[in-house]
């Protein structure tokens, strides 16, 4: 007797949990032949809300985390994915890909990853400084997490794409909301899967899929987020999105690359984006 | 006189809900979900009854419920501000002029464990001190043992001590176990002179749902019905979101009516339903969402 076939539902991730979206919308994803290979949940700005919340709930104690238990995640995250790696080519092939092609995505995924996990208890020691001041003080800088980040994701590749912008992030005690790349959102979910096996807490990353133009106002306006992240090259949106993030004064960082494969794609510099530098005054002298 | 408690109507938990899920469902947008949240502000005692609070805290809850937000336009007071006896003439000298409540738990607040002497003094020093509502404790122990009589009996005796005061008396509803024993507790609650019955202390979880809120509403119905006098009710405990205020508010209007849309006959005992209600209200008016940060923390 022939099986019937079991296809994937994607849903969202938000909070640690895989709810769908609150609009019940949802988008088609076709391959290049025109089939359609998955329903994907057309995120709404509540979706983003709710998302909000739970990844400010999560902040502080994702934070204070120790340096070296936040690499040993991000390191659990990278095997998970090793593991997985058959099912992530062949998401990325159904998209598009060539074997390849996909085959170097998702090995670039797992490499940052791991490259990341890494600089987890170093870029501390690279950012922060001891500065030489006229007066009788010790006076030194060191770094803080922004906060709570929204991000959207670069539209070229799926999974490279999230994997660079979010792996720096939490790394450094951010916690993310990141909507996926709306063309090539199948390994956002089935990354999400693998964050949910990896100990990473709930709601450090949130991942939504859908429209970046019916998102991006909300992403940049919402007051209680403290930075934006922006992977594109529309002008306007760029824009609007620094004028909308002023108000409460949000970071707002703009990556305009086609392509996340190349190695200047890492650095820690992509981790000191999101990092606060605080600077601390300390009387030596009475 | 103790009411026969025997022939009253029971509840039956399924169907509860299923009345409970249509007041959920209800889409409340735009310009009502703004009228209706700046109803529940207005009908909120904001409340804090914590061993810590002090002289300074007392105050800026009373400031708080005078100025719940100082740019927001056209936005009321809350109702009352509920704190211990001793806090109750901090209270009433800050909040002078306002015309605000202030509102006092009082019979040995949150067990209700001690002999009736005692709580009627806690009751007279609270009147004393400026209250003008009391919050009591039933005895829950003793209701639980089906001695309905000395509930009764000292729910009336606190009425009388507190004078020109109105009652409100907490049922505690997270420790009566059933839907029946939460009517039967309203019915000895009401016809003991209760001007208002609130579900919870807010020490017991679960604290205020909107189950026992239900049953409440259906016997302040009912004894409207027989008696013709309007009795309040204050859910408390629990209820944080604006979500949920105008859920409950979408109840009140079903099941009671339109008469019962005011402060006078409802309150939520809420600290941090205020902020989410401005937050909300801020939003509405400005499109973008907002965040704790920038409201001040009560």
């Amino acid at each position: 007797m022939s099986r019937l076939d079991i296809n994937k539902t994607y849903k969202l991730y938000i909070g640690g949990k895989f709810p769908r979206t609150e609009s019940g919308r949802y988008y088609a994803v076709n391959n290049s032949k025109g089939d359609l290979i998955a329903n994907m949940c057309m995120s709404s700005r509540k979706d983003f809300r709710n998302a909000v919340v739970v990844a400010r709930k999560a902040q502080s104690s994702w934070e204070s985390v120790t340096a070296l238990n936040k690499g040993q995640i991000l390191y659990r995250i990278a095997e998970m994915l090793e593991g997985r790696k058959a099912q992530f080519v062949a998401e990325l092939i159904a998209q598009g890909e060539t074997k390849a092609s996909a085959e170097k995505e998702v090995d670039l995924s797992i490499d940052r990853l791991v490259y990341y996990a890494g600089w987890s208890d170093k870029y501390q020691q690279v950012f922060s400084a001891v500065n030489p001041v006229a007066s009788a003080h010790f006076n030194f800088s060191s770094l803080e997490p922004t906060g709570v980040i929204a991000m959207m994701a670069p539209e070229n590749q799926g999974l490279l794409g999230l994997v660079s912008i979010v792996a720096p992030a939490i790394v450094g005690g951010n916690t993310v909301i990141i909507l996926a790349s709306e063309s090539k959102p199948l390994t956002s979910i089935s990354f999400a899967e693998v964050l949910h096996s990896s100990d990473v807490p709930a709601g450090v990353v949130n991942i939504l899929t859908g429209n970046s133009e019916e998102l991006y106002s909300h992403m940049a306006s919402h007051m209680d987020v403290n930075a934006v992240v922006y992977c594109g090259k529309n002008q306007s949106i760029i824009t609007e999105i620094n004028e909308l993030a002023s108000n409460n004064l949000k970071r707002t960082i703009f990556y305009k690359k086609n392509d996340w494969t190349d190695n200047s794609c890492e650095s820690p510099y992509f981790i000191e984006k999101t990092q606060e530098v605080k600077t601390t005054w300390h009387p030596t002298k009475v | 006189m103790l009411p026969n408690l025997n022939n009253l109507p029971t509840y039956d938990t399924v169907g509860v809900n299923e009345r409970i899920d249509r007041f959920r469902s209800r889409s409340i947008k735009k310009a009502s979900k703004v009228e209706g949240l700046k109803l529940a502000l207005s009908m909120i005692d904001l409340t804090t009854l914590e061993g810590k609070d002090t002289r300074g805290k007392i105050e800026q809850l009373c400031y708080k419920a005078m100025h719940p937000h100082d740019t927001l336009k056209d936005i009321p007071t809350v109702a009352a501000v509920c704190v211990y006896p001793t806090y109750v003439a901090i209270a009433k000298e800050a909040l002078k002029g306002s015309g605000i409540q202030v509102a006092s738990v009082a019979t040995a607040f949150p067990s209700g464990n001690s002999k009736l002497q005692v709580k009627l003094d806690d009751t007279k020093y609270a009147v004393e001190q400026g209250a003008d509502e009391i919050d009591m404790v039933i005895s829950r122990g003793e209701f639980l043992s089906g001695n309905y009589q000395y509930v009764y009996d000292e729910i009336v005796a606190v009425k009388k001590a507190c004078g020109k005061a109105h009652l409100k008396v907490i049922l505690e509803t997270g420790e009566l176990d059933t839907l029946d024993n939460v009517r039967k507790a309203s019915e000895i609650a009401m016809y003991a002179g209760a001007d208002f019955i609130k579900t919870s202390t807010g020490k017991i979880q679960p604290a205020a749902t909107m189950q026992v809120t239900y049953v409440m509403f259906d016997a302040i119905k009912d004894f409207y019905l027989k008696t013709g006098k309007m009795i309040g009710m204050k859910p408390a405990g629990g209820i944080s979101t604006s979500k949920i205020a105008l859920q409950y508010l979408v109840m009140l209007n079903e099941v009671l009516g339109e008469k019962w849309m005011n402060k006078k006959y409802f309150r939520f005992g809420a600290s941090s339903l205020a902020n989410d209600i401005l937050m909300q209200l801020v939003k509405a008016e400005t499109g973008a969402y907002q965040s704790p940060n920038y409201f001040s923390k009560d």
